[in-house]
């Protein structure tokens, strides 16, 4: 079997909400080879982002442990965390997020700007990165000059950036029409086969489709796990 | 790596700031107004002091002047027709000052008087000044043809005067001026010299005027005697004085006041009727001086004042930007961004904003000062320091007020933020 890539280990989350603790995850036990293709999978309220943004690094647990690429994480400070979301991490959203003011290449940039690759270098692995997904004309391009798989395609670039093993994509077909979205699962699938490991978030079976392991999540807890043929 | 992250935030500051010029600008237009006043202010109040201190320096900070007048009791005696008054500096007053201090390198009598020069049919009053070949050592003017009053003129009561140059032209109107002889009340003299005018100080007493005549003060007293007489207005003033001024050059500036005051003393003993004033400009450049760092605390006042309010602008508008960028730095947190790379690239901006209105302040503040020269004549100084100053502070306004925006900002929650709309 392949190294572990994201190790969790009863992992618990709980919100205080006003006076009501609502508990998001309620002991979650995972495991995700380097190199597999997983799709959490569930109902809203189920606590998939919850675990996604654990997963993240953009959050800690309440309890239990959480091993990303050989590091324990939930111990780390702020800064770690950051650093450790820079070169391991590379996120895919529902809503682009990418920065309107910037253009395409700037934004594909951009986590290379943070971890001090020079200008000259930034720029060529960016525009190299473009022309991969197909914008190698459209550099120059501000975010709202582009249709929205557009968009997602510049997101995907962005987030191979620093080259992270992982990625991890919330709803990225979510405000894609199918077509589009297809096209951006075959990416996704593409980097799947190049050895990255990819977290997909979705409820939509006909995407979750292209993962290989299927996690169902039910009220904080890991209902079932399907795996593809 | 760091100098180039500080290169690329100030690029994507610079961005920022352009893709919202109007905004920008109100902005900064407090550190404008801040900045632009206080150069402005300082190079008006530069340039009176340095005007002030420019006729005090024509004096000559070792010197010290003692001019003879009528004191308050004799103004005060009944109007009379005829009016005799004695009052005045003595030619002994001359020989105690010399043996007071040996601080005293130079002193010079003066006895001065009115008279019309004439020319030919040129005529135009001169102010005679009966004096020592020293006065020209102590009120340097450029000899701008022949020479100088000699020791010898002195000495042989020569009929020979020096005139200075405003005089000459309009007494002479000829290039030929040297050898000329004028007739100076009842009496001839020859034109043995020309010196430049005197500006005649407006903040101080200055020994020369634009038109003298200079003589020797032993001719003088030969010639013309003690008393003067002037009739004006139906009575005649008749005056006795035997020296109008002593001038006194001290050895060391240093020991300018010291001997003032001993000189004061001395005086007061001799001169119960006080008919005699000190003017002493070394302790007026003094007093110029207080007087300008006094005027520079109240415009450090104002414009510490002004460049706070500048400030409190910059920071208002700094904390709606976060506001309304929450979701940018949640997506630059979620990417790897650090906190101190987001508290760096919000302050990077804020000293963009603060310096670029600090510079169009500078502009302000060498075009006002300018313009006023202009329009008044008033002069005006910009000093160097204050450019430096004024624009040093003002990016240090924008570092200071923009701390706590860029920290706010580094503080929200990736995840919260990312949720912005």
């Amino acid at each position: 079997m392949a190294p572990v890539m994201i190790r969790l280990e009863n992992v618990t989350k709980v919100y205080r909400l006003g006076a009501e603790d609502v508990h998001a995850l309620r002991g979650v036990d995972l495991e995700v080879g380097s190199g597999e293709f997983v799709a959490l999978m569930g109902p809203s309220g189920s606590g998939k982002s919850t675990l996604m943004n654990l997963i993240g690094c953009l959050d800690r647990p309440t309890s239990g442990r959480y091993w990303l690429d050989g590091q324990n994480v939930e111990t780390m400070d702020d800064d770690n965390l950051s650093m450790y979301r820079l070169k391991h991490l590379g996120f895919v959203f529902q809503s682009f997020n990418l920065i309107p003011q910037l253009t395409v290449l700037e934004n594909i940039e951009l986590p290379m700007f943070y971890r001090g690759v020079p200008a000259a270098e930034s720029r060529e692995r960016a525009a190299a990165l473009a022309r991969r997904v197909g914008l190698g004309g459209r550099l120059k391009h501000r975010p709202s000059e582009l249709s929205g798989g557009q968009c997602q395609l510049v997101a995907i670039a962005r987030a191979l950036a620093n080259d992270p093993p992982v990625i991890l994509a919330d709803e990225p077909t979510g405000n894609l029409d199918s077509r589009t979205g297809e096209q951006i699962m075959q990416i996704l699938e593409e980097l799947h086969r190049d050895g990255r490991t990819i977290v997909l978030v979705t409820h939509e079976p006909d995407i979750a489709r292209y993962a290989k392991r299927r996690i169902y999540l039910r009220d904080g807890r890991i209902e079932r796990e399907e795996h593809a043929a | 790596m760091t100098f180039y992250v500080a290169i690329r935030n100030l690029q994507l500051g610079l961005k920022d700031i352009l893709s919202h010029k109007t905004r920008s600008l109100l902005t900064t237009l407090g550190v404008v107004f801040g900045v632009g006043s206080v150069i402005a202010m300082l190079a008006v109040g530069e340039g009176a002091s340095q005007q002030a201190l420019e006729e005090i320096r024509k004096v000559g900070s070792r010197n010290i002047l003692i001019i003879a007048q009528k004191s308050v009791d004799e103004e005060s005696v009944a109007r009379r027709y005829v009016r005799m008054s004695v009052y005045g500096l003595k030619y002994e007053d001359e020989e105690r000052i010399r043996a007071l201090t040996p601080a005293i390198r130079r002193i010079v009598p003066v006895r001065l008087m009115r008279r019309d020069g004439v020319l030919g049919s040129r005529r135009m009053e001169l102010r005679v000044v009966g004096t020592t070949p020293e006065w020209f050592e102590l009120v340097p003017r450029r000899i701008l043809a022949g020479r100088v009053l000699q020791a010898g003129d002195l000495a042989e009561y020569a009929r020979v005067c020096v005139l200075t140059e405003v005089g000459a032209r309009r007494l002479l109107a000829t290039e030929h001026v040297i050898g000329e002889t004028i007739q100076i009340g009842p009496q001839f003299f020859e034109v043995v010299g020309v010196v430049e005018s005197g500006a005649g100080g407006r903040a101080v007493a200055v020994p020369d005027e634009e038109v003298d005549a200079y003589v020797p003060l032993t001719t003088q007293l030969h010639v013309f005697g003690e008393i003067n007489a002037r009739v004006s207005a139906g009575s005649r003033d008749i005056e006795k004085v035997e020296l109008h001024e002593i001038l006194v050059e001290v050895a060391r500036e240093e020991w300018v006041e010291p001997t003032a005051a001993a000189i004061e003393t001395m005086l007061q003993y001799f001169h119960p009727k006080k008919d005699y004033k000190m003017s002493v400009p070394l302790a007026l450049l003094r007093q110029a001086e207080q007087t300008k760092r006094t005027f520079n605390v109240v415009l450090g006042s104002i414009a510490g004042i002004s460049l706070v309010v500048g400030g409190i602008g910059i920071m208002n508008i700094m904390l709606a930007s976060v506001t309304e960028r929450t979701k940018e730095i949640g997506i630059r947190r979620a990417i790897g961004a650090r906190r101190s790379q987001i508290v760096m690239q919000f302050l990077i901006e804020t000293m963009v904003l603060s310096g670029v209105g600090g510079l169009i302040g500078i502009l302000a503040g060498l075009a006002i000062p300018a313009l006023i020269t202009r329009t008044t004549g008033m002069p005006t100084v910009v000093p160097l320091y204050s450019l430096v100053l004024s624009f040093g502070i003002s990016v240090s306004v924008g570092l200071i007020f923009g701390l706590y925006p860029a920290i706010r900002a580094a503080r929200l929650d990736p995840i919260e933020a990312l949720r912005h709309e």
